[in-house]
């Protein structure tokens, strides 16, 4: 543990009720001034996580350390982190100032410094003007703003973020992701940030944490996990990539159906089953008698930045393909791939043994 | 389709029932108020109520209805509260009801029973080498039995609206470091104020009122506005009299209701709507 930890959870778990775990012993160390991520789909337990650190209920058995101090029994009002609900929940009887405002008072400072920091935050949320609105006059996402300057004001050591932009529109959306991670940054507080959009998480944070069902299948940069995702789950969630089953013939060699590729993965057991990632992008679209695999195109779709091709190989797998190059539906077209675009994934792997087998490639197999 | 007559002709029974039950009952009483013993056209009952009998009656009634409701609302506002964080809210909800259901005239027998002077209640004061002392006819018997009727009536509204509370709400404050009585000051408490006030409202007007009770707990000890109407017209005969403070009643009933009305901020006040 370093110093820089902030939040540690150790071997938490936690249920609601007797027959289910909602988290399955979950242990994650936060670093201060970082932005994190957690990503996953509906249900895995990110709201718990943060109810967690927030104080509104305890782990049914595990510890969570507040800059090395046990908190598991600090309750929520002593604890230096602010929450951005995710229902909001804003105060229906107060009205926009107020509600930012409310911590603020509570802290019982002057009517000028609370007048000057409620401005500043409505500034931040570009809800300068709004201040004697009541909630019930706001739009969705004009009240998620209001519960982002509401948690801001109070200069917290950590801020959670429960999908705080969900309810925006594409432009205001990125345009509060970059103020977020622009304030995050200048004030150097530690965020938390919930989403189920792996876009957002891959753009805002410095440490992205997939969960699953109540578990951590891995942690990493955006970087890492794009580009080497632990196994299927992972890979799937994070992106489109095209995932198929293949073997591992020999160190740098990969079998998918009865071709074999050239790859930058060693150390595998030799003939060893693994899953295989090949990102859309990583797919060049070539002619036929040029390409590594020949594929026949099914459907084409024009995406804005791309087109998005749907092709099938001889085998019947499917190959997604993102590519600025146009094809002919039903034509037969060659796809060239980096060995480095291959990402072979073992099964049933821990994060643990998948990180050893990572360093044990050495750097020059990433140098590019 | 429906026309604008159609319409109309449905709203008769409504309109005639407005007119037989409440119009009328109201314009008798206004009526009868403006004539003496002997039936002749007076003011007299008008300058009559402020004198000092009436007034000290008027005060009185207003005293003790205050009493009934307010501790009716100490009991009521924490059982609703630990009602709604019950698992079988709904069951306790209902077993508090019922007893509202049972005739009221049953339930203040009952009690003169137990409060009586070989009642239980003075049976068990025995067993600690108390006297048998009375406790019917006093004020803490009229305000007891009082609370006891009317505490399903402050319950209910007042459960529903903490029902209705958003619980993130309650976490927000916690989170954005209030207390749990900051918490219950400025969160809980000005959301549930409407539940309140149609509580307040469901038992301070009829506790303005109240004859029955009073007579029958209270014997003569109590006198209220209530009593006085009863006794002008049944003992006294003078219709008069009890018309014009039946209507002094009404009046007092509609500043209470105005004092107390929902300020009404739609759907979204109790918080739960997004
Ligand atoms: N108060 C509760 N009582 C019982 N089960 C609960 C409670 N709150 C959450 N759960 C369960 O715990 C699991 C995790 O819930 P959680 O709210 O953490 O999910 P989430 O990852 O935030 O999902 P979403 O993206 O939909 O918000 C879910 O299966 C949910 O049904
Ligand atoms: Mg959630």
């Amino acid at each position: 543990m370093s110093d820089n930890t902030i939040i540690r959870f150790e071997n938490v778990t936690k249920s609601y009720d007797a027959e289910t775990t909602v988290l399955k012993n979950i242990n994650l160390e936060l670093e201060r001034g970082k932005f994190y991520t957690l990503l996953g789909p509906s249900g895995c337990g990110k709201t718990t996580i943060l109810r967690l650190i927030a104080g509104f209920m305890q782990p049914t058995s595990g510890s969570i350390y507040f800059n090395g101090k046990l908190i598991n029994n600090v309750p929520a009002n002593e604890r230096q982190v602010n929450t951005v609900f995710q229902d909001y929940a804003l105060f229906p009887h107060l009205n926009v100032f107020e509600n930012v405002a409310f911590g603020l008072r509570i802290k019982k400072l002057g009517k000028k410094v609370i007048e000057q920091k409620v401005i500043e935050a409505l500034k931040f949320v570009n809800l300068v003007g709004y201040e004697k609105r009541e909630i019930a006059e706001m739009s969705g996402g004009q009240r998620q703003r209001v519960a982002i300057a509401r948690a801001i004001v109070n200069d917290p050591e950590i801020i959670l973020l429960d999908e705080p932009l969900s309810a925006l529109d594409l432009k205001l959306r990125s345009e509060m992701q970059y103020e977020l991670r622009e304030l995050q940054q200048r004030l150097g507080k530690t965020f938390i940030f919930v989403t189920h959009d792996q876009e957002e998480a891959l753009a805002m944070s410095d440490e992205i944490f997939v969960l699953n069902e109540g578990e951590i299948e891995q942690s990493g940069t955006p970087m890492d996990i794009y580009d080497e995702p632990i196994n299927r789950y992972v890979a799937d969630f994070i992106g489109e990539s095209n995932i198929v089953s293949g073997t591992m013939v020999a160190d740098f060699r990969v079998k998918i159906g009865d071709k074999e590729f050239e790859c930058v993965d060693q150390g595998l057991n030799p003939n060893e089953k693994v899953d295989i990632v090949i990102r859309p992008e990583d797919l060049e679209i070539t002619a036929v008698d040029k390409g590594k695999m020949k594929v026949k195109v099914d459907t084409q779709l024009f995406r804005g930045v791309h087109y998005e091709l749907s092709t099938y190989d001889d085998e019947g797998n499917e190959w997604l393909v993102h590519s600025t190059k146009k094809a002919d539906v039903g034509a037969s077209i060659g796809l060239d791939f980096d060995p480095e675009a291959i990402h072979v994934m073992r099964l049933n792997e821990t994060e643990e043994e998948f990180d050893k087998r990572l360093e044990s490639y050495g750097e020059d197999a990433y140098a590019n | 389709m429906q026309t604008k007559t159609t319409k109309a002709f449905y709203l008769i029974p409504y309109y005639v029932w407005i007119v037989l039950f409440v119009v009328a009952p109201i314009a008798l009483i206004a009526y009868y108020s403006f004539f003496d013993l002997s039936g002749n056209f007076t003011l007299d009952n008008y300058q009559n109520f402020f004198t000092s009998v009436y007034l000290k009656l008027t005060l009185s009634s207003f005293w003790y209805a205050f009493l009934i409701t307010f501790f009716t609302l100490l009991i009521a506002y924490p059982t609703a509260y630990l009602l709604t964080k019950t698992r079988h809210k709904q069951l306790w909800l209902l077993l508090i009801i019922i007893p509202s259901w049972i005739n009221l005239l049953l339930k203040t027998y009952a009690f003169i029973g137990i409060f009586g002077l070989y009642g239980p209640v003075n049976a068990f004061l025995n067993v600690f080498g108390l006297e048998e002392t009375q406790i019917l006819f006093t004020d803490f018997s009229f305000v007891f039995v009082s609370v006891y009727i009317f505490i399903p009536f402050m319950i209910l509204p007042i459960f529903n609206s903490l029902d209705k509370l958003n619980p993130s709400l309650m976490d927000a404050s916690r989170d954005l470091g209030a207390s749990s009585w900051t918490t219950f000051s400025k969160v809980i408490l000005p959301l549930t104020i409407n539940g309140v006030k149609a509580g307040i409202q469901a038992v301070f007007i009829p506790s303005l009122s109240l004859f029955m009770i009073t007579r029958l707990i209270a014997g003569n000890k109590v006198i209220t506005l209530g009593t006085a109407i009863e006794q002008q017209f049944l003992v006294t005969q003078n219709w008069g009299m009890g018309s014009t403070i039946a209507v002094f009643l009404i009046i007092f009933m509609v500043i209470i209701m105005i004092i107390t009305g929902q300020r009404d901020k739609g759907a979204y006040a109790n918080g739960k709507n997004k």
